[in-house]
């Protein structure tokens, strides 16, 4: 089977994130694959594992996403391509689903590709579902459970109310949540054969696309207001006599 | 401005963040619902209730199950000879996922998960938190329609009026269905969590119960895990008492307490009840992430330097497993009067 892996290079989940000049900034923290994406990666290890077939890794970005290819790489993943290009300056997320769309028209016959089911940075969340609008395949989306047989693909999605059982002949894009399973952690031999890949980049002209034109406008950033709040800590004589004063306290704040 | 709103719904019943984009459509001038599937009469008169002028309907066993592209490419006929300024959704797994397809098919932008919402004139701005809440973006759309999701529980749900009536349209479903719905596995009975005004969450304090004697033939790590459960019974008592949800912290979700669709956090739900029980949770960043928006946090952990205190009102140190049910009574004792 020919698997693709879409990953992204996000701050670290424990990175202090502030606005300065009105851009996100994350300090020294190190960049990291996108948590949601190594779902993703290791979802299309086990496909590969079960079937056969090739993993390929594809990022969207400048050098930094090189930091999310190599993890992929380091993980198993065969090879890794990164989209590059002066232009993606400008680029939406939409912009990153058509050109993602692109790429994976043009490497011809893959059967599925994997996304993340959102990157922790931007979290919209539309990538895969609009890349397979784009490809005109069924969007399997929230995946936690993943079954492929011969052509066919069932899957269960994490939905509100629980799951949804939903089946689709290939090629398809699925996104992955969590309860996939735990993401291996990059063996020895696998940081090694990383750090020496070479990865390969493509610009719009090689893609055979111009870059696209974004949709919506970023206005500006702040960072999130601090919650100020002192915390009044509920102490009594016994658990009873705390339960009491902490009951009084809740029904004081008249929100049930 | 005219305002189209996409009314999501499970086998009838509309998640309330549907009638909190009607509430925010009502602002901008009139609003059209929009619903699919099969027996939709009491979510259409609901949908007039909660202050929609028309409602377009496309009803078609077809359409019994949300399927994406199926959905998507009804959507997109409720723009056949008709103009919409505004396209509004819940963001709601459906909501965000329709959201998205209805940007490709229209040619438009999407701004999703808007927590405010500002028109000036007919251009819309909104502000959307990304980086997991720790930062708040303004942006707008550089195209029309002005397609927009809407954070649950960011907006006020109208008063519904009861007897209020309007116009129904009928619009024939879409094709091109690539998915076929098999069935559905429902999750642990209960409030969903993204809803809940209140949720009682649990983290891996929750092993802890030195009084609990688990039950012969079980290792270390099975009984480490029986102990956790009798605690999560626990709180799903005091819960069930508020009318709430029981949520998990990640360590709790990744030792096997409890399965992932409780997780909290930011790799989990982000939830915004009105109150959030936090018990046995020390607070990592991650977690913080998904419920710092909640209204009033009450954080019971023994250890006094626990971040989770760093955000909560009101903090109990002290042993949960005395505190929580000593706390479910006096609640209970004092919601009967």
């Amino acid at each position: 089977m020919k698997l693709v892996a879409c990953v992204k290079s996000t701050p670290d989940t424990i990175a202090t994130i502030k606005v300065e000049n009105g851009k996100p900034t994350w300090g020294e923290a190190p960049l990291v694959i996108n948590p949601w994406d190594e779902y993703a990666v290791e979802s299309a290890l086990q496909l590969k594992e079960a079937n056969g077939g090739t993993v390929t890794a594809i990022s969207v970005g400048g050098e930094e996403a090189r930091i999310a290819l190599k993890h992929a790489l380091a993980m198993g993943a065969d090879d890794a391509l990164q989209i590059s290009d002066p232009a993606l300056a400008g680029v939406d997320p939409q912009g990153v689903a058509r050109i993602l769309a692109a790429v994976i028209q043009k490497l011809g016959g893959v059967d599925l590709a994997f996304f993340g089911r959102q990157s922790i940075d931007n979290d919209s969340g539309t990538t895969p579902a609009q890349a397979a609008r784009l490809l005109g395949w069924p969007a399997l989306t929230l995946a936690s459970v993943i079954k492929v047989d011969g052509a066919n693909l069932r899957v269960e999605r994490a939905i509100e109310e629980g799951r949804q059982i939903v089946s689709a002949k290939l090629p398809a894009v699925i996104s992955l949540v969590k309860d996939i399973g735990e993401p291996r952690y990059p063996s020895f031999m696998g940081i090694r054969r990383a750090s020496k890949a070479e990865i390969p980049t493509w610009s719009f002209s090689q893609i055979g696309i111009p870059a696209p034109a974004p949709m919506i406008e970023y206005i500006s950033n702040e960072d999130a207001p601090v919650r100020e709040v002192v915390c009044e800590l509920i102490t009594g004589a016994n658990p009873q006599e705390i339960a009491e004063h902490l009951a009084d306290k809740i029904l004081g704040e008249k929100l049930l | 401005m005219n305002t189209l709103v996409y009314i999501d719904h499970f086998k009838g019943e509309a998640l309330p963040a549907s009638w909190e984009a009607v509430g925010v459509a009502k602002t901008l001038g009139t609003v059209a619902g929009l619903a699919f599937g099969a027996g939709l009469e009491a979510l259409t008169k609901s949908a007039f209730e909660y202050g929609v002028d028309e409602i377009l309907v496309a009803e078609d066993a077809a359409l019994t199950d949300y399927r994406a592209e199926l959905y998507a490419s009804t959507l997109k006929q409720a723009f056949s000879g008709r103009n919409w300024d505004v396209l509004l959704f819940p963001t709601t797994s459906r909501g965000r996922e329709l959201a998205a397809m209805a940007a490709i098919d229209l040619n438009s932008g999407v701004l999703v998960d808007a927590v405010t919402l500002e028109a000036n004139g007919d251009k819309l701005t909104i502000t959307r938190p990304t980086y997991s809440g720790k930062v708040l973006a303004k942006v707008t759309s550089a195209s029309k329609p002005q397609i927009i999701t809407l954070r649950g529980r960011a907006f006020p749900k109208p008063v519904p009026h009861p007897g209020e009536s309007g116009i129904v349209t009928k619009i024939a479903a879409g094709s091109g269905a690539l998915t076929v719905v098999e069935g559905y596995s429902t999750a642990e009975g209960g409030v969903s969590l993204t809803d809940a005004n209140v949720i009682v969450s649990g983290g891996r304090g929750l092993s802890e119960n030195p009084s609990l004697q688990p039950p012969t033939g079980l290792d270390a790590k099975q009984a480490e895990v029986w102990r956790a459960q009798q605690g999560f019974i626990m709180l799903k008592e005091m819960a069930d008492l508020l009318g709430g949800a029981v949520g998990a912290s990640r360590a709790a979700v990744d030792a096997g307490y409890v399965p992932y669709a409780m997780q909290v956090g930011q790799t989990g739900k982000l939830v915004s009840p009105n109150i959030y029980f936090a018990c046995g949770i020390s607070g990592a960043i991650q977690h913080l992430a998904g419920m710092r928006s909640s209204k009033l946090i009450v954080a019971i952990n023994k250890d006094p330097d626990a971040p989770i205190f760093k955000l909560a009102r009101y903090g109990v140190v002290g042993d949960l497993f005395q505190i929580v049910p000593a706390l479910t009574v006096a609640l209970q004792q004092r919601l009967a009067k």
